[in-house]
């Protein structure tokens, strides 16, 4: 909402001094956060200049500009070069004499054009910043205005005027103007408002020719009759529930907005179309209350309020045929809808330069009915933003009087038929407040007489009752409905500042769940380890979802930001692929990210769902409940890492180590290891990567990953380097099976005994196999064995393998000696021998 | 033998001398050892004086005896002296030639790092576990009942539009992106007993295009405490010794009236950033106010005698007023070196 300090002062005494700091420091005490202030930015020597004479001279570049000596009130006139051609001698126009700053900033001087020195400018209503006109320049007769050359035309227009932007929370509709936010003001300093509504209401309308009642005289109905007829609430709210019309003859279609209401109304970011439709906006940003102007002699028969038929189309101003839907509220004539009720007329009917005979429409709706038309022919209008937030019901009459008040006084009509208003509003429901309750709330020590001070401020109606208050809301807030409604205003009346401080003290917390504990643990590990956390686009598209996913169940959005990926991500590896394309497109070709994410893995594809949602003013029961969280696709966080280019670098006296499967492995064990869980690793074959380079990754049995490298064709396809070593696994499936206590044992202190084994197996017997084989042999005098070599080649038969093992045995209660490691040795090779064929190597 | 030198004074002086001065010139360990091997192993002069002793007349073997055993220790002594003068050189020398820069050793470890937003949203739920809070965690795909109508914001609110929130196929399937990290309120107050302190920190997703200041999906941390009695000026209590250890002890709030569904009465908060590099500021840091009733009443908990109230802020905009940032689109597109200047440290 902008709100231009002229404007603002007609109904509140701020300073004439007032700055836009202060008016917004002022807003922001009531609630109205600062956007923005705006002024013409127009500065310096612009007056009022009369054409004197002027010489047309064609140029060589097909232009023909006007060589024109102005009388700017100094005597001597001046000679300026101007290349509009919509005036004549004797026009009273706009005149930026040199050192004048206008709108860009463009400042003027005197320069060298055309052969000429031009001695300042002759201004278009564009360049000073008064809307969009540029085709001539501006005539002050077509403002209606007449002044002495010389006069300053900064005042003349109101171009001195600025306003401050503020924002308007949507349940306070009634400050999205002028009104409502000059209460505000009133509210946050003190000082008197002068409310513009009151005296606009009923019979105090001066130069109005009022010829009966607001009900009309008997026997004579109104020209153009009224019907509420709404088959179709929502809610069970009606639609319209007060329609007031007004008729006012005789406007001069040739009359021009006057320029206090250009400057007032372009101030408020609104551009000057024609007086009638300027008038119309200009009554909206005053009081807050759309108001229609239609084209009396183009209506045809009684108006209806009533549901759109189906079918029924309508040609709005905006000029788009439109599909009507039997939920929008219309405004309709005899021969059909003349308006989107609330949201924009239809053009059948609309104001034009010919039109004398106007009906002013000012009408109350339902928000909710405005809202859905809005957002279903997406129209979001200065109408519908208003009724969609709230108008106040009291303020329909006034304003429809204030159009006609306005029409009468500017375009020469008359109103010629008394007001006519067909429905109501009922009187608000008073709020029962107890005694105490705000401060309960606010915790700021404030008594229920400001209570009670602070209710009235804002309009509503307070009286005393046993151990509390009635509070009657004022028209204007219908978002004040219950105590804490209203402990809010009094806590903004008297101010937030006052809340003190106070820290509560909670029970005695359990701390950081295991779960949490352990994920920080899993990142710092890899950090340690030399990898980097990054956060990925979790949105993908089809192709890189189907890189590593089997085909299947993958939810998709309704409304993608980027249509090319509306899908959630299975796998956190495909954005992380794009990180890494990302690092090496910015020359950083070594990279080793990880991401800890939540992915999305529906069982099944969703369906729309069976029933409506539970309503939010209960708690829905607990089978409710569960059919809710039933119906939300598995989400695990999952662990993702990926790793290329060198992971050691090329260093003196250090050759370059390049990240493979090695890399992978390690990161997926630290990770294991970081949460206590030991990793088993199984030859496997996924999609998407290398089929001889791919381990399943285990927990207790269960798989809960993959590393492995990428296949090269698809890093390839991608841009990046054939080895890519990758890792993904289900984070929360890890926490869960890794042990949540130690085991832990005494640590053996007599000397050890080491020896070495090497045996022969089949080359695709898996090393794992071969020791877990042996360690289950070779019993508990085994106290580690670990895989030191691998020969294939000479001495070794071909198709098998020599698996050389480093043995470490020791005896908690003596020294072993050489023949008790022996011996436990070979029941080892024995039972590597029965399970995996292994045949000693002597 | 009896052409052989014989014991004498003369004799075994000549050889020590012979052996002494050869074990002074011995340059290097290895020369040393040939100089044990001519003068004091076996065949040396005074070895073979040694070997004369079985015909010395048994009234003199003992004085002959005592001179070349004499003799023998001195020369021993000598060699064994030298030879730790030439080990400690030879020592010194291959360490001088060990020598590397050390500015250029070969490291075989590379350097990672922690996201940032990940280490400031730990920061902050520490700071909440050391209230005795706890930390609250839900899903990132939610059901519109927890997004919206268990908040107080009814079918026909705006931000239940397409425009504003993310939903998933098939349209009516009521799964949304969460928009904030506020229905894990709810799912707070539905599974845990009554008082609730919680803290959630999380992933959000709004349908903004990607800007300095905007992302699809980013994160919030969301607070909520109803217990009996809480007022704003708790709420304001809890803020205040947030912003405290977050920005340092000079770190005040504003509230100013503001409007949210969930919460009523609502505010705006300001912090004073007292550590700010440009000077000492406000900045807008999110939104708080009490619980709606009808939230409370929605997770089943009565407002007549439970109420309390709720914060939330965005991680990325704190992270960027409280770390001078600028461009937003940094921390989603994994560029290594964005996470890398903070290291494990935010």
């Amino acid at each position: 909402m902008r709100v231009p300090v002229s404007w603002l002062r007609e109904f509140v005494d701020a300073p004439e001094t007032i700055t836009p700091e202060e008016l917004h420091a002022a807003l922001v005490r009531v609630g109205f956060e600062e956007e923005d202030h705006h002024g013409f930015d127009v500065t310096g020597p612009v007056v009022v200049g009369q054409i004197l004479e002027f010489v047309d001279e064609p140029q060589s570049n097909g232009k023909t500009i006007r060589w024109v000596q102005v009388d700017v009130g100094e005597g001597a006139p001046r000679g300026i070069v101007c290349g509009a051609h919509n005036f004549v001698v004797g026009d009273k126009v706009v005149v930026s004499l040199p050192g004048a700053v206008l709108p860009g900033p463009f400042p003027i001087s005197a320069r060298k054009t055309y052969g000429h020195v031009s001695d300042g400018m002759i201004a278009s209503a564009r360049e000073l910043g008064l809307g969009d006109e540029h085709d001539g320049i501006l005539r002050l007769v077509e403002l209606g205005l007449d002044a002495e050359p010389g006069t300053d035309a900064i005042a003349l227009l109101g171009l001195d005027d600025w306003a401050v932007e503020i924002n308007v929370t949507p349940d306070r509709g009634y400050a999205l103007s002028i009104r409502g936010v000059a209460r505000e003001y009133s509210h946050s300093t003190g000082v008197a408002f002068r409310d513009p509504a009151v005296g606009l209401r009923a019979e105090a309308i001066s130069g109005l020719r009022r010829d009966g009642s607001a009900a009309g005289r008997p026997g004579q109905p109104p020209t153009i009759p009224v019907t509420l007829d709404d088959q179709k609430p929502i809610h069970d709210r009606p639609g319209c529930s007060l329609f007031a019309t007004r008729i006012v003859r005789g406007v001069d279609p040739g009359r021009p907005t006057p320029p206090w209401m250009v400057a007032r109304l372009a101030l408020a970011g609104i551009r000057s179309i024609s007086l009638t439709v300027d008038v119309s906006n200009y009554v909206m940003i005053e009081l807050g209350q759309p108001t229609h102007c239609y084209d009396l002699d183009l209506l045809q028969g009684a108006i209806t309020v009533r549901r759109a038929r189906p079918g029924e189309r309508i040609t709005t101003l905006d000029d788009q045929d439109r599909a009507l839907d039997p939920e929008d509220l219309l405004i309709a004539d005899e021969a059909g809808p003349i308006g989107i009720a609330g949201v924009m007329g239809g053009a059948r009917t609309e104001n034009s330069d010919a039109t004398v005979n106007v009906l002013i429409e000012a009408a109350n709706f339902d928000p909710v009915s405005i809202a859905r038309s809005a957002r279903r022919h997406k129209l979001w209008s200065e109408a519908s933003k208003r009724f969609e937030r709230g108008v106040d019901p009291a303020v329909a009459e006034a304003a429809a009087n204030r159009v006609a008040e306005l029409l009468v006084e500017l375009a020469g009509g008359v109103a010629d038929e008394p007001i006519w208003v067909v429905g109501g509003y009922a009187p608000r429901e008073p709020i029962a407040l107890e005694g105490g309750f705000v401060d309960s709330l606010i915790g700021a020590g404030i008594t229920d007489d400001e209570t009670v001070t602070s209710l009235r401020m804002i309009g509503a109606t307070v009286t005393e009752t046993e151990g509390g208050f009635e509070v009657a809301p004022p028209t204007w807030r219908p978002d004040l409905n219950t105590q804490p409604d209203l402990a809010e205003e009094v806590a903004r009346i008297v101010g937030y500042d006052r809340i003190p401080a106070t820290l509560p003290t909670a029970p005695p917390g359990r701390g950081l769940t295991r779960e949490q504990r352990l994920r920080r643990s899993v990142a710092n590990t890899l950090a340690a380890n030399g990898l980097t956390e990054v956060m990925a686009y979790p949105f993908l598209s089809a192709a890189q979802i189907e890189s590593f996913s089997e085909p299947g169940a993958t939810l998709e959005l309704v409304n993608p930001l980027d249509g090319a990926a509306p899908f959630l991500r299975r796998s956190l590896i495909p954005g992380l692929l794009s990180a890494a394309q990302r690092n090496r497109s910015r020359g950083l070709v070594d990279v080793a990210i990880f991401e800890v994410g939540s992915v999305y893995t529906p069982v099944t594809a969703p369906s729309v769902a069976a029933q409506p949602l539970p309503s939010g003013t209960s708690r829905p029961t607990d089978a409710t409940l569960a059919a809710l969280d039933a119906a939300l696709p598995p989400q695990p966080r999952h662990l993702g890492v990926v790793l290329l280019g060198d992971r050691v670098r090329k260093q003196p006296g250090q050759q370059a180590i390049e990240a493979t499967l090695t890399d992978a492995l390690d990161a997926a064990r630290q990770a294991a290891a970081a949460v206590g869980a030991v990793l088993d690793v199984a030859q496997s074959q996924q999609r998407g990567f290398h089929p001889g380079r791919t381990a399943s990754l285990s927990v207790a049995g269960e798989v809960i990953g993959v590393a492995g490298e990428l296949l090269p064709s698809l890093a390839l396809e991608l841009d990046l380097p054939a080895r890519v070593a990758v890792v993904e696994l289900n984070l929360d499936r890890l926490l869960e099976l890794a042990p949540v206590e130690v085991a832990a044992h005494a640590i053996g202190t007599l000397p050890a005994a080491t020896q070495d084994v090497s045996l022969v197996v089949k080359a695709d017997v898996p090393a794992s196999a071969v020791h877990a084989a042996f360690v289950d042999g070779a019993g508990e005098l085994l106290e580690h064995a670990e895989l030191v070599d691998d020969y294939r080649g000479q001495g070794v038969d071909e198709g098998t393998k020599s698996l050389t093992f480093a043995l470490r045995f020791r005896a908690f209660d003596r020294t072993l000696t050489a023949a008790e490691a022996t011996e436990s040795k070979l029941a080892g090779v024995a039972s590597a021998a029965a399970k995996c064929g292994a045949l000693l190597r002597e | 033998m009896s052409d052989s030198v014989q014991i004498s004074e003369e004799s075994v002086a000549k050889a020590t001398d012979a052996a002494l001065e050869a074990v002074s010139g011995a340059a290097t360990v290895s020369e040393l050892k040939a100089v044990r091997t001519a003068h004091a192993g076996e065949g040396s002069p005074l070895a073979k004086l040694n070997a004369t002793l079985r015909d010395v007349a048994p009234e003199n073997k003992a004085a002959a005896g005592k001179l070349v055993g004499q003799a023998r220790a001195r020369i021993t002594e000598a060699i064994g002296t030298r030879e730790a003068q030439l080990a400690e050189v030879e020592e010194q020398a291959r360490l001088a030639q060990e020598t590397v820069d050390v500015t250029a050793v070969a490291s075989r470890w590379t350097e990672g790092a922690r996201h940032p937003l990940a280490l400031l949203m730990e920061r902050i739920s520490d700071i909440f576990v050391g209230m005795g809070w706890e930390v609250a965690e839900g899903p990132e795909l939610e059901h519109e009942w927890f997004n919206f109508d268990a908040l107080n914001t009814d079918g026909d609110h705006p931000a239940r539009t397409m425009q504003d929130t993310l939903f998933v196929e098939p349209e009516g399937s009521q799964l949304v992106l969460r928009s904030q990290t506020s229905p894990v309120q709810i799912r707070s107050l539905l599974d845990r007993e009554l008082p609730v302190y919680v803290v959630a920190p999380g992933k959000v997703f709004r349908r903004d295009e990607l800007d300095v200041t905007h992302l699809p999906a980013f994160h919030q941390v969301e607070g909520i405490a109803i217990d009996k009695g809480l007022t704003m000026a708790h709420l304001r209590g809890t803020l205040e010794h947030f912003a405290r250890l977050m920005f340092g002890d000079e770190a005040k709030i504003r509230l100013r009236p503001n409007f949210f569904p969930f919460t009523e009465p609502s505010a705006e908060m300001d912090v004073w950033q007292p550590n700010a590099k440009g000077g000492a500021r406000w900045i807008e840091w999110g939104g708080c106010g009490m619980v709606n009733h009808n939230v409370l009443r929605a997770a089943g908990v009565d407002p007549e005698v439970y109420q309390g109230f709720a914060f939330g802020m965005g991680i990325e905009r704190t992270l960027m007023f409280r770390n001078e940032l600028k461009d937003m689109r940094d921390m989603i597109e994994g560029d290594i070196r964005f996470s890398q200047q903070f290291g494990m440290v935010v």
